[in-house]
């Protein structure tokens, strides 16, 4: 065989090869969608789930995972923010700087089950916050911390040295130049990565399932004071997600359709993480040209 | 005179500024170092007791193949053999890396050296897109296609190893594909035009040339999708059948060591033995996570030498 038939053979069998995993992810994304999308109407997405008999929704796992994204996202935000401002900013090259870079490595590629468990004993347990929202908001952030740490760090790196240059010959302090010129030019950026990690918040259950719980309590939707027990905004209540729901409802088995639902509810899911992804594009690319004057 | 001497002396506005603000930046930081070691520390405490307070040897609890922690064995111990499930977590984790390693390679490299245009403009979106597809919808989709699937062509329940084989392979295709294709695409454009100029046909180059060094980039990648597949729970759990045996064939129902603890951690009493042993499997989970990083760091400095 010569090198030209070899050739030919192996480009055969690249196109082969992309080809079939072309195939099996657009299988698994049809399926997902085609599936699920015949359940997708607004009764299916806003009346509450039902255990036993079928027809029921998912109103309250849905508000639950917003609630809970919304709740990780403002706990992990600032610390991120912090975090990733001392890292790119002020961290010298030390020891203390490369145990600390390291501890972010290896919290981000813990498994998720592990976060979980850790926060079901220090919450749940030892302080004794049960299964709640609260919970699982601080298990997530958990989670999330190192992924959005890096990627705001990365966002910073970003920025070329010439603005803070610029910023401390105009005598402001280092902290003034990170404020004033280095974070307002890494907006963009950084809402990026803050809206796909976001993506990736909302998707995860293995580290919500010992922390804010499995069951979804009825919620009054009139009463918004955060400290009713029936208010969807009381942070101390268990709150099963749509994540956790889906896993439930296969894994026990008692809902005549759950079939139908977790369609309906993965097809939500994979929408989510869809949109996630072109907000975070389409905002990128906007916020850039707003704040810059870049044009088009 | 004093006050203005006063007034020079103190700190400035923006000095105080900006030491309040590195503080507070420095505290964020630090707590996520407290995190992490509070996650071991609590993990470790809670996982060793079942050596320490229980007195079950280490010995017994990893190469043990009957996991009934109620129960008492033959030697008057607790039955906490581990074994089904360690087996059972690196059966599933190196099978699905083992498959999907090829069509990883495969798919990065058509994208980056066969058909860059089409490669850039379809497959990287949707696989960076699939990156971030929940596990439990690949869990549900694995349970309602994949389980039929395997009952249909080999018999059994169609829960077990493979059907869990075939769940993470999907899963982890997405990561290992875009990761090789970052490492291909870093890989200088001149290497290859040295090896084309030489007369090499573009096989040659990329086999040769393209794949030789990115090769510590591709380990990465497959070490990372291994250890996302090892820590893979609710997925997983929702295909393998739960049975804490030793996995006879792959489609026999067995169990990892995340699958157990998914489902037993809320059914057992805290401070129990049963409870610690399920702790005891956390902390081999928290080990070998660190075991993966380790592998990946060894890597990425054998590669920066070369």
């Amino acid at each position: 065989m010569n090198a030209k038939t070899a050739d030919k053979i192996a480009t055969a069998v690249f196109y082969a090869i992309a080809g079939s995993v072309i195939l099996i992810l657009a299988f698994l994304l049809g399926y997902i969608l085609i599936s699920g999308f015949p359940k997708l109407t607004w009764q299916f997405l806003t009346t509450p789930a039902k255990a036993f008999t079928a027809g029921g929704g998912i109103g309250i796992q849905l508000f639950n995972s917003f609630y809970l994204l919304l709740l990780a996202m403002l706990i992990s935000f600032p610390i991120a923010l912090g975090a990733g401002i001392y890292l790119n900013e002020y961290a010298k090259q030390n020891w203390l700087t490369t145990i600390i870079r390291t501890a972010i490595e290896i919290l981000s590629s813990l498994p998720s089950v592990v976060v979980g468990l850790f926060g079901f004993l220090l919450f749940v347990v030892h302080m004794k916050m049960g299964f709640s929202i609260l919970s699982g908001a601080l298990a997530l952030t958990f989670f999330n911390l190192p992924l959005l740490t890096r990627s705001i760090e990365g966002s910073l790196a970003a920025i070329p040295n010439l603005q803070r240059e610029a910023g401390l010959a105009l005598g402001l302090s280092r902290w003034e130049t990170v404020t004033h010129v280095i974070l307002p030019a890494a907006v963009p950026s950084i809402l990026t990565g803050v809206i796909l990690s976001a993506g990736r918040v909302f998707g995860e259950a293995a580290a919500l399932i010992y922390t804010s719980g499995q069951s979804a309590p009825a919620l009054n939707f009139g009463d918004w004071n955060p400290f009713n027990i029936s208010s969807p905004l009381n942070p101390m209540r268990p709150a099963e997600t749509l994540a956790v729901h889906i896993w439930k409802i296969n894994s026990e088995g008692i809902m005549p359709d759950a079939s139908a639902v977790s369609a309906g509810s993965s097809a939500v899911l994979v929408l989510a993480v869809l949109l996630f992804n072109f907000l975070a594009r389409w905002l990128g690319r906007r916020l850039y040209h707003r704040l810059t004057s870049a044009t088009n | 005179m004093d006050k203005i001497k006063e007034k020079l002396q103190q700190t400035s506005q923006a000095t105080r500024s900006e030491r309040r603000g590195r503080f507070i930046s420095f505290l964020a930081l630090i707590l996520i170092l407290v995190v992490v070691i509070a996650i071991f520390w609590f993990v470790a405490a809670k996982g060793l007791a079942t050596f320490f307070q229980n007195h079950i040897s280490v010995w017994d609890f990893l190469s043990g193949r009957t996991w009934d922690p109620s129960v008492k064995g033959a030697n008057g111990k607790p039955e906490v053999g581990a074994l089904p499930m360690i087996v059972g977590s690196f059966l599933i984790t190196l099978l699905s890396a083992l498959v999907a390693t090829p069509f990883a390679i495969g798919t990065a490299v058509f994208m980056n050296e066969i058909a860059p245009r089409n490669g850039a403009k379809i497959l990287q979106p949707v696989t960076e897109l699939l990156v971030g597809i929940p596990s439990v919808v690949y869990g549900f989709i694995g349970l309602s296609v994949v389980v039929p699937f395997v009952r249909h062509v080999f018999g059994g329940s169609g829960f077990g190893i493979l059907s869990g084989t075939f769940v993470l392979f999907v899963m982890i295709l997405p990561t290992v594909t875009s990761m090789t294709a970052d490492t291909l695409k870093s890989v200088p454009r001149y290497y290859r035009e040295a090896s084309l100029a030489l007369g090499a046909t573009r096989w040659q180059t990329i086999h040769k040339v393209v794949l030789r060094a990115a090769t510590p980039g591709i380990l990465t990648a497959i070490v990372f999708g291994m250890a996302r597949a090892f820590g893979e729970a609710l997925a997983v759990q929702m295909v393998v059948g739960n049975a804490t045996l030793l996995p006879h064939n792959l489609v026999s129902p067995s169990s990892t060591l995340t699958s157990v603890l998914t489902e037993g951690i809320g059914n057992t009493v805290m401070g129990s033995l049963q409870n610690n042993a399920l702790w005891s499997l956390a902390l081999v989970l928290l080990i070998m996570s660190l075991f993966f990083n380790v592998i990946i760091r060894i890597i990425g400095r054998k590669g920066e030498l070369r």
